[in-house]
């Protein structure tokens, strides 16, 4: 598909702004429909896009494997993080009213950095599986 | 005109679910299925889950065709003509859909206000938000800061689904790659 | 008109549900099966987020002008769904083609011929 000049054109237009539109959508999930999940599951499918239209080496020159794996384990480990944060700093786990001295500053920190959290892993689990199927090649007849 | 829209929309979802079952052409299906999901999007759109009408659009109708279509390139099939008849199976899940619809007498009536769902633990949770975190959006709220068990549960499922396909898929077929 | 509506997406809820259970069981092809299962997971999103919903009201997010909210709760339960539900897939399609490579179909009948084991030699212990 790297030879149709149709394609290649609208894709390069289009996956600037779908990347941007995922990073909207995870920072305006507190005030309109969005935060993690929806996040990262689009930048993925921009990922992905590029993925289909470039070639996946040409993807992974900029987004190689390791990177992938360890921005699954990156989110889940900040998310309990944020939570042993909470233990450290005087609460129970996952208590968000201790990060700051204001209790709704604390829970908006808390919020924020959980939906990172959960944006990274999943945006890294949707890439890596998309990786894998796409590099095992068919098995001939 | 709102619940106009809604039985539209659902009769376009069984329209399409129907041609899921009679087809056997398995890439037609894979694309009927996404436009199953576009449509479930739009209908839980017009039932005023806004969060939830995005995470399936983009997650049924996106990410879920993708994947379905890199299996069925690796797989490479179309369906076989079923070897039974379907009666049995029709009959059983006549019977299975005749049992949960026999269950369901007493579940509330349509937006009725009095229902017992909007009652104990919601109000507290619309109510109280803004004195204790303050962020407009309450399913955000709600998922990240009033359960925010659950969604550290839900993110260890993705992972955990994201290690289990490294597991499964991991190791190369010797000498078979592919030629892009 | 409303209450049409609610009735109506209780017997679509159903109808799904059945058109679902019946692929997974009544047809032979792995992929079509893991598609059923998606398709019954979809209806149980239908089943929760229905009632949920107050007419007159609007979308769980606070704004100006607006008393009445639809109830988050189930929002909140089937966004877990949804994530859980493709999860599943993922899984569920990674092995059909193990066993595509293993068996060189994916269609429920053939496995099963090419899976019958012969009897074992020794005895019982």
């Amino acid at each position: 598909m790297r030879n149709d000049l149709i394609l290649r054109v609208v894709a390069k237009l289009l996956i600037p702004f779908i990347l941007l539109f995922a990073v909207y959508v995870q920072f305006h999930g507190d005030f309109g429909p969005g935060g993690g999940f929806q996040a990262g599951v689009i930048f993925a499918a921009g990922i992905v896009l590029h993925a289909l239209i470039f070639g996946l080496d040409r993807t992974k020159t900029f987004l190689p494997e390791p990177w992938v794996e360890s921005i699954m384990a990156l989110g889940v480990l900040l998310y309990v993080g944020v939570g042993l944060a909470g233990i450290i700093l005087g609460g129970n786990f996952l208590d968000f009213f201790v990060l700051d001295a204001d209790s709704i500053t604390g829970q908006h920190r808390g919020i924020f950095w959980i939906e990172i959290g959960v944006a990274l892993t999943v945006a890294g689990v949707m890439l890596k599986i998309f990786y894998m199927f796409a590099a095992r090649g068919p098995i001939d007849e | 005109m709102e619940s106009l829209i809604i039985i539209a929309l659902m009769v376009m979802m069984l329209v399409a679910v129907w041609l899921i079952i009679q087809s056997r052409n398995l890439f037609g299906v894979v694309v009927l299925s996404g436009v199953y999901s576009f449509l479930m999007a739009t209908v839980l759109f017009a039932l005023d889950a806004a969060d939830v009408a995005m995470t399936e659009a983009a997650v049924g109708a996106g990410l879920s065709t993708v994947l379905l279509l890199g299996a069925l390139y690796l797989c490479k099939s179309e369906e076989g003509k079923p070897l039974h008849r379907p009666w049995f199976p029709l009959a059983l899940s006549v019977a299975l859909t005749l049992t949960l619809m026999a269950g369901t007498v007493g579940l509330p009536f349509f937006s009725d206000p009095m229902a017992v769902i909007h009652q104990h633990v919601v109000p507290r949770y619309i109510n109280d938000m803004p004195a204790e975190i303050d962020v407009p959006n309450i399913v955000t709220a709600v998922l990240a800061s009033y359960r925010s068990f659950d969604t550290l549960g839900e993110t260890t499922v993705v992972f955990t689904a994201g290690a289990g396909v490294i597991a499964l898929l991991r190791r190369r077929r010797n000498g078979v790659t592919n030629a892009k | 008109m409303t209450t049409l509506a609610g009735s109506f997406t209780y017997l679509v809820t159903f109808l799904l549900m059945m058109a679902g259970f019946f692929i997974i069981i009544a047809r032979g092809n792995l992929i079509k099966k893991l598609i059923g299962l998606g398709i019954f997971q979809s209806s149980v999103y239908l089943l929760y987020v229905g009632p949920a919903k107050i007419v007159g009201g609007t979308a769980p997010i606070l704004a100006a002008g607006f008393t009445v909210y639809s109830n988050p709760l189930p929002h909140v339960l089937i966004l877990t769904a949804i994530v859980v539900g493709v999860a599943t897939l993922a899984l569920g399609l990674a092995l059909v083609v193990l066993i595509r490579e293993s068996y060189g179909t994916i269609e429920e009948d053939d496995i099963l011929k090419l899976d019958i084991l012969p009897e074992p030699e020794t005895e019982q212990a």
